[in-house]
């Protein structure tokens, strides 16, 4: 069964809401209608999104990392905003496990936002019904588009390449393989939603650098007319490497 | 939680309207031959009405929650998950039986009984849905108890005892001991079960931190920007935006005025044989249930809150 989702790399994110632009850009153009701004140049500008990036301090000065965090619907597996809609307009397909909401269905009774815990979804304030994240189920699935662009509009426009789109089932899919490699994990694991969406660590970044990576030890073309330092022709750091 | 008052209205006037009526059904259950008689069938028919006009404004309340209310008949679709559409189906159900109950008194029919039972059955299950609505979200631990359905349960009928003590004050006067006595019983019941939601409340370690949030295992974190600086549906819905000082004086107040202050004004209204004094105590716990009901939604801290502690 395949499950579409998304992996975000934390450690490459740095935060520019390009993917919350797209986003919004995407999908105010879509054929299920704009999403409502309510007041956009005014003093109390509001609006619906699907996608946020969220900016977090950890540590203690100085020892502080600063962590841009994209926060959209994760299409759990086992979504708790489903089975409370008393309509059936909430549901996850059953082909690509996308948990979406057929808004002509939809009554705006927002308890499916209640039953959500990572507050991904957002009543749309003119359209009066809910509306969440839809993984751009109308470009992932457009067969008109070229392969390389049927992916959701927060991907494609990520400079980062911090956003990976594929199904999470599939043991070979690069998501599959970035979340076996660095450790993806999901949001609060402990409510038992399984969210399919992965986030990847920070990792720790070193370099270290010794005096003797800076000098050429050797230079077989002279191309800078320059002769390689002999202080440095004797035993050099990699000669003693166990 | 932002408390929505359509659904503050919606559980506290059906929860009246269903008290009632299980009150005035177990009267006739309890008095027997005797609610056979005219003047008795007429008072439970007028009883069954006001149970009507209750839960009718309650369903009119809740269809001011609904973004798209002529669509609430679809409401009703999933009632196989969800307790939102079961409540859909047991709200119209116990009105339909209320209403049938009420007919078959007012023109002195047979089978009061068995209608009678029908609708308390629906009634019963009426302030299940209602309560596993908020027990069935498991993050909202606030909610996710028991005591929220026993709370739902006896708050309704503490609320429809002290009605029907008004109305028998009014229309059946040998009914008035009896309703008074369940009523305060059902008072100091709902007082009882209400601490102890309160005090477990007060007790409770949220299971959700920022550090299972944002999935970051470290003592220290501190939101720097939530990602946009106007509000949303996330920071209109979820936020109260009110003082822990208002919460506080909001408790005392319910706990006053839903409780003791009408027990006051019961047993005053009993010796004095006062529908004035009556009706006072049902308005006074009645305005108390709608600050308790207020203060269960702005109790409840919603998870999603975590992502949303600092605008920018």
């Amino acid at each position: 069964m395949t499950q579409l989702a998304l992996v975000i790399d934390l450690n490459v994110c740095v935060g520019c809401h390009a993917c919350v632009t797209s986003c919004k850009q995407w999908n105010t153009s879509g054929t299920a209608g704009a999403l409502t701004d309510l007041n956009p140049y005014g003093a109390d500008p509001n609006g619906t999104f699907f996608n946020r990036v969220q900016t977090f301090e950890v540590g203690e000065f100085p020892n502080t990392q600063t962590v841009h965090f994209p926060k959209s619907c994760l299409h759990c597996e086992d979504p708790p905003c489903v089975p409370v809609c008393p309509t059936g307009a909430s549901y996850k397909r059953s082909e690509d496990g996308i948990v979406l909401v057929d808004y002509d269905k939809c009554i705006g009774c927002k308890y499916c936002s209640w039953a959500c815990p990572y507050g991904a979804r957002e009543f749309d304030e003119q359209r009066k019904v809910m509306t969440k994240c839809t993984l751009c189920v109308d470009r992932v699935t457009d067969q008109t588009l070229p392969e390389r662009e049927r992916k959701p509009a927060c991907v494609l426009a990520c400079p980062a390449n911090a956003r990976l789109f594929g199904d999470v089932h599939d043991p070979d899919s690069i998501v599959s393989q970035a979340i076996a490699e660095r450790g993806g994990y999901q949001l609060m694991p402990e409510w038992g939603t399984r969210p399919a969406n992965h986030y990847l660590p920070r990792r720790k970044t070193e370099i270290r650098i010794h005096p003797e990576d800076l000098e050429r030890v050797d230079n077989p073309l002279k191309i800078d007319g320059k002769q390689p330092d002999v202080g440095h022709r004797g035993h050099g750091r990699e000669d003693f490497a166990t | 939680m932002n408390p929505p008052f359509s659904a503050i209205f919606l559980t506290t006037l059906i929860g009246a309207g269903q008290g009632l009526f299980l009150v005035l059904f177990g009267t006739e259950v309890f008095l027997g031959p005797v609610a056979l008689l005219p003047e008795a069938r007429l008072f439970l028919a007028i009883g069954s009405s006001v149970s009507l006009v209750l839960t009718a404004g309650g369903l009119i309340s809740s269809f001011f929650h609904l973004g798209q209310p002529q669509r609430a008949w679809r409401g009703m679709a999933m009632w196989r998950t969800s307790w939102l559409a079961r409540e859909g189906i047991a709200l119209p159900l116990f009105m339909l039986g209320v209403f049938g109950y009420g007919l078959v008194q007012f023109f002195g029919l047979g089978g009061s009984v068995l209608i009678g039972s029908l609708t308390a059955l629906a009634c019963v299950t009426l302030f299940i849905c209602t309560g596993m609505i908020y027990v069935s979200i498991r993050f909202i631990q606030e909610w996710a108890t028991p005591l929220t359905l026993v709370n739902y349960l006896l708050l309704g009928c503490a609320s429809g005892a002290m009605l029907a003590t008004l109305l028998a004050a009014w229309g059946a006067p040998g009914l008035v001991l009896s309703y008074a006595s369940l009523a305060a019983f059902l008072v100091v019941a709902g007082l009882v079960t209400r601490s102890a939601s309160l005090l477990r409340n007060a007790r409770l370690k949220a299971r959700s931190t920022l550090q299972s949030a944002i999935g970051i295992k470290h003592p220290r974190i501190v939101q720097k920007a939530q990602g946009f600086m106007g509000g949303s549906f996330n920071t209109r819905e979820f936020f109260h935006r009110r003082a822990p000082q208002f919460l506080r004086t909001i408790k005392w107040a319910f706990l006053l005025l839903a409780f003791p202050v009408p027990l006051l004004f019961l047993a005053w209204g009993v010796t004095q044989a006062s529908v004035l004094l009556l009706f006072l105590a049902f308005v006074v716990q009645y305005v108390g249930l709608v600050a308790e009901r207020w203060f269960f939604f702005a109790q409840a801290n919603h998870p999603q809150n975590l992502y949303y502690q600092t605008i920018s």
